[in-house]
């Protein structure tokens, strides 16, 4: 491994995170809160050991995949560790396995907390909780990557790494340039979704805080009852779009900009995506008509703000959904390994996979029905190659392999099935809230401190897609040369 | 600017890797998953996979908005298909590689009729590059500036040679300064060197004068040219047959060794006026009963780098005094160099200099890079209106490492001094390291 690059790529991703800080800073100083010192110091601290390393001469100027995957892995790692500092400084969660659960919440977009009286937290750590769900939905390292100057050749390697999907798909040849245009996207959806919830009637603060929960498809919200607090249906309403489009390709926007307008519908992924929404919503509305809600347009409202804030891996809430069916929750549960598509802002196995896993599936059937037929599977007209293939298979088992490791570790809490399972899944999903105890209303406090650093793990582990923190553990990646 | 390559092979990956560092936005079309991987995963390019021929893949590339297309794929057809294709989608230029002889007697009508701006046939111009070496046989290498009026030869110190140890402010006196040692090589690192530089052994120079005074300067400095009769050819590709036509024109005998039979059934009918022979030319014992020793020059390019590093290494040994072989895999390069053999030559390379050429603009009329472009020797015409002429060339603060080495004037070559001035119309040949040169503003704009 090139540890010079690492280190050094590791250095800008701090100055980074110190310069997202300063705003977090400001927030706290134009509230005049008990956080000031707390991000102050916090921006020291992270500032002092991210500008010398970024400083370190790179000798060759080469990075290859494993570099970009220890970049990626370590970085997140310390993202959420010095992400953590201002919740321990601060006082608001004393522990610091808390506030690191919570760091790594808020850049993997997951949102689960541990906190319990969200409202009476100061602003300045309530916006960084929220700011770190924006810097983490499109990628810290895009960020970096298009805000900070570049690390030669190679840079591709650590967009792979980082990248929601299977393979990154860059819209322009530079990558540098393809994180700029990824942002300017980002930040007009961003903007937008802040004018029109502040005409919706929200305040200005909590329109900026569910913003950046919506479009980095996280969900935290400044509200113990999240979205529900309101009681808003516009609010409700411009939500689930906003959801919606960040838990879409990315891609496609930068088409639709380039004049290509019906982009979205000629993509199958997205037809699957918005296929399975659709269905999910018109079940789960019949499920709760006249059982939970007695009008139609309740059951509506509700149904469709759940299905697509936990299809988008967000995890807001309008409602305490524990109540439900056990259809309704289940269809819930499902969505929550399907996730949202490849290349946008939301977590979770990711729409693509699962349709292509669906169309090797029939493949397979056809397959013994004709065993000397040659099947190829297609995707957007093209042929998908056996390699990529394989790597979504191999994708799929280690993510349940995952997912049965972790419950298995959780269930020494002996807490009851719903909550074990969920609690996994909704972190591994970058969902968030789960049933039972860390449902909407609820949250994740209980847990014991080792489930908690599990719970961490599996957010990072979901929103990396696996791979990078499972290198991590291999010993031979550490070596110098690898044999 | 933005480009295509269709073809992601050895000329297409080096041509991206280069264009692609100087900031233009390169989209490279290939079917090839494995090539195309390699690109994505080291250049800063846009990869698709498909067909070059195919509209719709064009269409994706966004073929209307490109400027040029550049097909170099492995079939001459394709990529006369490919441009052809493209331009009537309304890509602004097309470049092609053909290399067929049959095409290459036709290449003026396919041009106008493909639409093409710029057909490259690499081993026509190998081959231009072989007789050029073997006319200078003292040098590497041997490059023509404005249209041959000047000269730039690459020359190795050896002991024997007198210019060793020497300063290169003293060697004015020794001798007229109508030369001009632009680069030097010394361990693989490129220098521009002012008047204190000491040459030592092993360094390569490259020197820029006019034919006649670089003869004159070989001369005095012990490594006088050597009149090349006898040439020996080993394997009959498309380069041997360009090449043995040119040599012969040039009043040289050529043999030419060839392994298969019926390509040299071929080969006799295409070039008579050379010898052909069937056998095998990495055996020792067929090329010393060919004479070997008597050979003024060895050229080995069969289709093998390994084959071609062997034949060259054997016919050195047995006394061939000038040895030539071709590389295909660039990064063998570096290697190669030190192992003995007097020159190398690679049609790819030649390929993507001609080509870059070409993307630099209208004003560059030659483009020579050393050592994988750290540094480059253009050639530009200076165009009426252009900030630097009518001025001193004292004055002008030329950026480091950037030196005018020589400005030709209709039929004067001039080995510019301070009081020197350009005037338009000239044309202008500057060194320069680490740096592209497209036009002579750039040059001006560095002060």
């Amino acid at each position: 491994m090139n540890f010079r690059v690492v280190l050094k790529a590791l250095g800008m991703l701090l100055v980074c995170e110190s310069l997202l800080m300063m705003l977090s800073l400001a927030v706290a100083v134009y509230y005049q809160g008990p956080d000031i010192i707390s991000f102050s110091l916090s921006i020291l601290i992270t500032g002092v050991v991210g500008v010398p390393l970024s400083y370190i001469k790179a000798g060759k100027k080469i990075m290859y995949a494993r570099d970009g995957f220890a970049i990626v892995a370590l970085g997140w790692i310390l993202l959420s560790f010095f992400g953590s500092l201002p919740y321990v400084i601060s006082g608001v969660i004393p522990s610091f396995v808390e506030s690191f659960f919570e760091a790594a919440s808020g850049f993997t977009t997951t949102s689960a907390s541990v906190l319990t009286h969200i409202e009476d937290l100061p602003k300045g750590i309530l916006f960084w909780r929220s700011f770190t769900h924006w810097a983490g939905g499109m990628g810290v390292i895009v960020l970096t990557l298009a805000m900070l100057p570049s690390l030669g050749s190679g840079t591709v390697q650590m967009l792979k790494a980082e990248y929601p999907g299977p393979n990154p798909e860059k819209l322009v040849p530079q990558v540098k340039e393809t994180a700029k245009i990824l942002y300017r996207i980002y930040l007009a959806f961003t903007v937008l979704e802040v004018i029109m919830l502040k005409f919706a009637g929200l305040p200005l603060y909590d329109a900026i805080i569910h913003t950046f929960g919506t479009v980095g498809t996280g969900g935290a919200s400044n509200m113990n009852a999240s979205v529900g607090a309101y009681n808003n249906i516009n609010a409700e309403v411009i939500i689930t779009i906003f959801t919606f489009m960040c838990g879409a390709n990315f891609t496609l926007y930068y088409q639709m900009l380039k004049g290509d307008l019906k982009a979205p519908f000629k993509d199958e992924e997205f037809r699957f995506y918005l296929g399975v929404i659709i269905a999910s919503i018109v079940l789960i509305t019949i499920n709760l008509y006249g059982d939970v809600f007695n009008s139609l347009r309740e059951s509506l409202r509700h149904s469709s703000f759940q299905v697509v804030t936990v299809m988008t891996t967000t995890g807001f809430a309008t409602t305490d959904y524990n109540n439900w069916g056990m259809f309704s929750k289940i269809i819930l549960f499902i969505l929550m390994f399907i996730g949202g598509c490849a290349g946008s802002t939301g977590g979770a196995l990711k729409s693509i996979r699962v349709l292509l896993l669906l169309r090797v599936a029939k493949r397979e059937l056809l397959q013994i029905m004709h065993p000397k037929a040659v099947y190829t599977v297609k995707l957007r007209n093209k042929t998908v190659d056996e390699k990529t293939i394989s790597e979504i298979l191999g994708f799929f088992f280690m993510y349940m392999l995952i997912f049965i490791t972790a419950v298995l570790v959780i269930s020494l809490d002996n807490m009851d099935w719903a909550t074990t399972t969920t609690a996994v899944a909704a972190t591994l999903g970058n969902i968030g809230p789960g049933f039972g105890i860390v449902g909407p209303m609820g949250n994740y406090s209980t847990f014991s401190d080792l489930g908690k650093i599990v719970l961490s793990l599996c957010m990072i582990i979901g929103r990396l897609e696996i791979y990078p923190i499972l290198l991590l553990g291999i010993p031979s990646f550490w070596k110098k040369t690898n044999l | 600017m933005k480009i295509i390559i269709i073809g992601a092979g050895k000329v297409g990956y080096n041509l991206a890797e280069n264009l692609s560092k100087s900031n233009h936005n390169v989209i490279i079309i290939d079917r090839n998953y494995a090539a195309l991987s390699k690109a994505e995963e080291n250049l800063e390019v846009l990869c698709i996979k498909g067909s070059g021929v195919s509209t719709g893949i064009l269409m994706e590339a966004g073929v209307d908005t490109t400027d040029l297309l550049i097909a170099v794929t492995g079939s001459d057809e394709v990529n006369m298909v490919c441009c052809l294709t493209a331009k009537k989608l309304g890509v602004k230029s097309t470049v092609a590689r053909i290399r067929d002889y049959e095409y290459a007697h036709e290449l003026l009508l396919l041009k106008e009729e493909l639409g093409l701006d710029l057909v490259i046939n690499p081993e026509q111009a190998a081959a231009d590059e072989i007789a050029n070496v073997l006319n200078f046989s003292s040098a590497i290498n041997v490059e023509n500036f404005a249209k041959g009026r000047v000269k730039m030869i690459e020359i190795r110190v050896t002991e024997d040679m007198p210019i060793m140890g020497m300063c290169l402010k003293d060697m004015g006196s020794k001798f007229d300064s109508s030369i001009l040692i632009g680069v030097v090589i010394r361990n693989e690192e490129v220098i521009v060197p002012n008047g204190n530089f000491i040459i030592s052994e092993n360094d390569k120079l490259y020197i820029i004068g006019q034919p006649s005074h670089l003869y004159n300067f070989c001369k005095v400095f012990g490594k006088v040219p050597l009149k090349i009769k006898n040439v020996m050819i080993l394997g009959g590709g498309r380069i041997a047959v360009y090449l043995s036509k040119l040599l012969t024109e040039m009043g040289m005998k050529v043999k030419v060794i060839e392994i298969d039979r019926e390509k040299c059934i071929q080969l006799s009918e295409l070039i008579p006026e050379a010898l052909i022979i069937n056998g095998d030319g990495t055996d020792e014992e067929l090329l010393r009963s060919e004479n070997i020793d008597e050979m003024d020059a060895f050229i080995s390019m069969t289709g093998m780098d390994e084959e071609n590093m062997m034949a060259a290494l054997i016919a050195k040994q047995n006394g061939a005094k000038k040895v030539i072989a071709k590389v295909s895999r660039l990064n063998y390069m570096s290697i190669i160099k030190n192992l003995g053999i007097d020159s190398l030559i690679s049609p790819k390379q030649i390929t993507s200099n001609q080509i870059l050429k070409y993307v630099r603009g209208n004003n560059v009329e030659s483009l020579y890079r050393i050592i994988e472009g750290q540094a480059e020797i253009t050639e530009i015409i200076a165009e009426p209106g252009s900030k630097i002429l009518n001025t001193k060339l004292k004055k002008l603060e030329l950026p480091k490492d950037t030196i005018i080495a020589t400005i030709v004037r209709k039929n004067e070559v001039v080995i510019p001094h301070g009081n020197d001035i350009i005037k338009a119309g000239d044309r202008v040949i500057v060194i320069s390291k680490n740096k592209n040169i497209s036009s002579l503003d750039e040059v001006a704009a560095g002060s």
